[in-house]
């Protein structure tokens, strides 16, 4: 290794010879390769990793990423209708601006005095997005809505000691991947039909379903696509009369204008906070939230952090700790609720941040806004021939369902077009759901103009001509 | 003697403390933050209000009691909180040992927050994401040559989401071949990552876990009696918390492969190794990075983050879904039809914020910076273990004169009889210091420990100015014990009554259950 020029990087610093040296007599060995004196030799990797040529200049590094990024067309070069559990939403500058602090962004877990800042951040989330839901347990972010839905379900299954779930047929099928995963070995996902008019629970399906075995029922509110279930009180009352719970997954974006599953009898509510000032990141921008009463028999089942807020020794300063640490996987390691770790803090910190700028009439503006725009894209649309839409009968938010089998032209063509065009056309449903082969699925929000929708409406005029 | 004084400096240092409000405490009633683009006339004409449509039963009666403040107090509030924070951009952050706390590269940040990175939705048409497919196979290809392994999927969004699809798939794997229900335990050892054991755990398995002998190995003989025909596999780290590497660790995958289990590595951190010893060597069938540690990508205060999953080629049909692959010509593609998938961890493809820097990190560094960022890492380390053994009080326990790899778990274990400091006092003291120090995960085998791992990222000065609040804290440990028993006193809040925490009639999670319990008596 002596024999080779040494190899000085801007992110090493002490690969400078004389430092080396220094360092290896200090420590009172000869080489660095000492101190690899217990990796035995038949463990040791003597080839070459077959990794390229280091571009150590950041001008060159830069030029490459750059380079291969440029390969990527974006949402923000296009007009782009797609949803499906990453939406497109205005992203305030405040948000960026914090999530970008070096403070915040290459924190990890120091403790509640130098790391103050990190738990008010995330207690202010919690208490924030508790107003939004209105229940009083938020936890600090999972990874995204389909961990949160694995985990509502796992601890409903803890708290009534069940064993089986029953799930809206019209579940997001990433959700539903998720949590058949999460759930195989311990607990069993049973699918409860749709009416396929208006995609809403089969309530009689449910019925015939429910049982001892039954430890919640979970719907989506939106559902994935894009309706509102108008019974959830129905369905709320027929899983606690045989003893189980509810879990109602929600868009946070709609709870401005819409009524929070909480008010409709659901126990535990869960979903992605990436709407809240979260860029899409090609869904990177996910982070999961799960929100409860406050009550001990809910509490302590939360396998995530719960940070409290608490009195220092000096009067009038406020502290913030960790709630009920000893039922985590850090206090106790299997013995503990699932499992804890690195999640999404940062996407907590930024969603605090964004329902801080919104406040109750910026949720209010942004949920009627959506409202207004997706139904005036629903009702334009409608009026393409042999278009369906909504192909749901019902009420919609911000995304809805469009039929496209009345035209003759499958989906992927409609959406071949569509791009030619510089359009992203809505999300193909036919892989996920069979049933909706020649659907897709639509999603407008605030950041949708009139003309965009206009626009999209005579492009598909003219692509389905 | 003493190790740091005389070469480190030590720093006057005191944190910023704004005595900020809580965000519900500030603002006032007609204050906006951000406007919302409205509808536009047309549309309003079209569909009118658009709230008309929802029925009254759905519809919100009560606006959610969030705050209402003006745009700067919002961002001022969370500047001060954010100085209220010790990010690794402005300490000597090697004090949180296990968590490989690096330099985050300023140029992958901005990399990854252009829009032809962050304006990317997850469900555009492949040819329209060719840039970003690119980096996820490259880095496949990349991390392929780091592990020796044969596929990586990045959907596991941290190192405990890597060990949960780990499990899962050992527990697919044992189904498949008929197995499943008799292979229904999962062996670890104490000083692997808690979530070794949690995760496992969640997919219904038996947890045992082998403690380690006095060499702070684990015990191999242990290991032989635990397995069995119902070991469905084992999830190890190497080295482990301690340090140590453990040079049996392919008679441990030996010992385990002829039970008929599989074995996973727990390669969370793999900052000393990089170059040096791999994966395939040791006997592995599956393992992950985290790309959050080894990889340079930021920790942004506990996620978002990626668990980077590999596997040998017998396992590659069972990796979650989709994977990315390159066609034959030369086009990159979504696949979803591996026979085996265990489905879906996350939403979509991963973080890819992550995988972008990890993989510009990589570029950046090739294969002659991987290898001198490993040593450099383990030259440090053993640097700091040569002068912390001189640190009153301090010990590194096991393997008397061994070198370590990456990080050391020492003890305050005769600092703490002779004087009475406990570990989380010194750790509070140090933070007086400007710096973090952690303790251990839980249980404490070590008695009163603390783990550094300095990673590569710290100049000599930089970790001699760490070492010298080392020796200075266990100095006054045993001249003035009330002063670190009291500590910390120059950072932003002074000791929490934990008494809040555990109490389901104190505790407090919310704002609005803080004013709910404890309303007649605020703390301000």
């Amino acid at each position: 290794m002596s024999d080779e020029k040494p190899f000085i990087h801007p992110y090493i610093p002490n690969s400078i010879p004389e430092v080396k040296a220094a360092m290896l007599r200090e420590i009172g060995v000869t080489s660095v390769d000492d101190l690899y004196a217990d990796i035995p030799e038949r463990l040791r990797f003597r080839g070459r990793m077959n990794l390229p040529e280091p571009l150590t200049s950041e001008a060159a590094l830069k030029r490459r990423v750059e380079e291969v990024l440029s390969r990527n067309r974006s949402a923000a070069d296009a007009l782009s209708f797609l949803g499906g559990g990453c939406w497109p939403h205005h992203v305030p500058a405040v948000c960026d601006e914090v999530n970008r602090r070096s403070e915040f962004l290459t924190a990890y877990a120091g403790e509640p005095y130098e790391d103050h800042g990190r738990f008010q951040a995330l207690f202010e989330y919690e208490s924030l997005m508790a107003e939004l839901v209105d229940m009083d347990v938020v936890n600090v972010p999972t990874f995204d809505w389909c961990q949160a839905a694995s985990t509502a379900v796992r601890m409903a299954g803890r708290i009534t000691k069940r064993d089986e779930v029953l799930v809206a047929a019209t579940t997001g099928p990433d959700r539903l991947m998720t949590m058949e995963n999460y759930c195989r070995g311990v607990m069993t996902v049973v699918g409860v039909a749709a009416d396929p008019a208006t995609g809403l629970m089969d309530l009689d399906d449910l019925a015939a379903r429910l049982g001892e075995r039954t430890a919640a029922v979970y719907f989506e509110n939106p559902a994935y696509l894009g309706f509102l279930e108008t019974r959830g009180r129905r369905i709320a009352d027929m899983v606690h009369g045989r003893g189980g719970l509810l879990v109602v997954g929600v868009d946070p974006s709609s709870l401005g204008v819409i009524e929070p599953p909480a008010h409709y009898g659901a126990d535990i509510v869960c979903g992605d906070i990436q709407p809240l000032g979260m860029h899409m990141n090609f869904g990177g921008g996910q982070a999961g939230f799960i929100a409860t009463r406050d009550e001990e028999r809910f509490v302590m089942e939360y396998p995530s952090r719960l940070f409290g807020i608490a009195p220092t020794s000096v009067p009038g300063e406020y502290g913030f700790g960790d709630v009920a640490y000893d039922r985590t996987s850090f206090g106790v390691r299997e013995k503990g609720k699932e499992f804890v770790g690195t999640a999404a803090a940062l996407w907590g910190i930024t969603a605090g941040v964004y329902l801080a700028l919104m406040g109750p009439r910026g949720m209010a503006e942004l949920g009627q806004a959506i409202l207004q725009k997706s139904q005036y894209a629903m009702k334009k649309l409608a009026g393409l021939p042999g278009v369906r839409v909504p192909r749901f009968k019902g009420v919609h938010f911000k995304e809805f369902v469009v039929d496209f089998s009345g035209t003759g032209r499958p989906v992927e063509a409609v959406n071949r077009a569509l791009l030619e065009r510089g359009i992203f056309g809505g999300h193909d449903l036919a892989p996920d759901f069979p049933w909706l082969a020649g659907c897709a699925l639509y999603c407008v929000t605030e950041t949708h103009t009139a003309a965009d929708v206009d626009r999209l409406v005579r492009t598909l005029e003219e692509v389905l001509r | 003697m003493s190790a740091g004084s005389g070469t480190g400096r030590l720093r006057a240092f005191h944190q910023a403390k704004w005595d900020e409000e809580v965000i519900f405490e500030l603002g006032a009633p007609g204050e906006r933050g951000i406007l919302v683009p409205p509808a536009e006339a047309s549309v309003v004409e079209a569909v009118g209000d658009g709230l008309s449509a929802v029925p009254g039963s759905l519809r919100r009666k009560t606006p959610p009691a969030l705050p209402e403040i003006s745009q700067m107090r919002v961002l001022k509030h969370y500047l001060r909180l954010s100085q209220e924070n010790l990010g690794a951009d402005l300490n000597v952050d090697i004090g949180q040992g296990t968590c490989t706390i690096k330099y985050n590269p300023k140029v992958n940040d901005v990399l990854a927050s252009s829009p032809r990175a962050a304006e990317l939705h997850p469900l555009q048409d492949e040819s329209t994401v060719q840039g970003a497919l690119e980096i996820f196979h490259s880095l496949d290809l990349f991390l392929r040559e780091v592990s020796g392994l044969d596929r990586f999927s990045f959907q596991p969004a941290s190192g405990s989401a890597a060990i949960l699809a780990m499990a899962s798939i050992i527990q697919a794997w044992h189904e498949w071949r008929g197995e499943g229900r008799r292979r229904d335990e999962i062996i670890t050892t104490i000083f692997s990552h808690p979530s070794d054991a949690a995760a496992a755990a969640v997919k219904g398995y038996k947890v045992i876990t082998i403690h380690q002998t006095e060499d702070g190995l684990p015990d191999l003989e242990a290991l032989k009696r635990a397995v069995s025909d119902r070991t469905a596999g084992v999830l190890i780290t190497n080295p482990e918390d301690t340090g140590i590497f453990n040079p049996r660790i392919d008679e441990i995958t030996g010992v385990v492969h002829a039970a008929g289990g599989l074995c996973g590595y727990d390669q969370a951190n793999a900052n000393g190794i990089l170059g040096v010893t791999r994966a395939r060597e040791a006997g592995f069938d599956l393992s992950f990075f985290n790309l959050h540690k080894t990889f340079g990508t930021p920790h942004g205060c506990g996620g978002p983050a990626c668990g980077a999953l590999g596997v040998v080629a017998r396992l590659a049909e069972f990796l979650p879904v989709p994977v990315v692959d390159r066609g034959a010509d030369g086009r990159y593609l979504l696949r979803r039809d591996l026979a085996h998938t265990i489905g879906k961890v996350r939403s979509f493809h991963g973080v890819f914020p992550a995988v972008l820097k990890a993989y510009a990190w990589i570029l950046s560094l090739g294969e002659r910076g991987l290898r001198e960022a490993a040593n450099v890492a383990v030259l440090n380390n053993n640097y700091i273990l040569s002068k912390v053994k001189r640190i009153r009080g301090a010990a590194a326990p096991f393997a008397p004169g061994r070198p370590r790899i990456e990080q050391v778990r020492y003890s305050w274990e005769k600092l703490h009889a002779d004087t009475g400091v406990t570990t989380e006092d010194v750790a509070l003291r140090m933070a007086d210091f400007g710096f973090h120090l952690w303790s251990s995960h839980h249980p404490f085998i070590v008695p009163q420990p603390f783990t550094i791992e300095p990673t590569e990222s710290y100049s000599r000065a930089e970790i001699d100015e760490y070492l010298a609040a080392l020796d200075k804290v266990a100095g006054e440990a045993y001249g003035d014990p009330a002063t670190v028993k009291s500590a910390p006193h120059r950072s932003v809040v002074h000791r929490i009554d934990p008494g809040w925490f555990d109490d389901p009639a104190k505790w407090a999670v919310t704002w609005r259950a803080y004013l709910k319990k404890h309303g007649h008596e605020r703390i301000r």
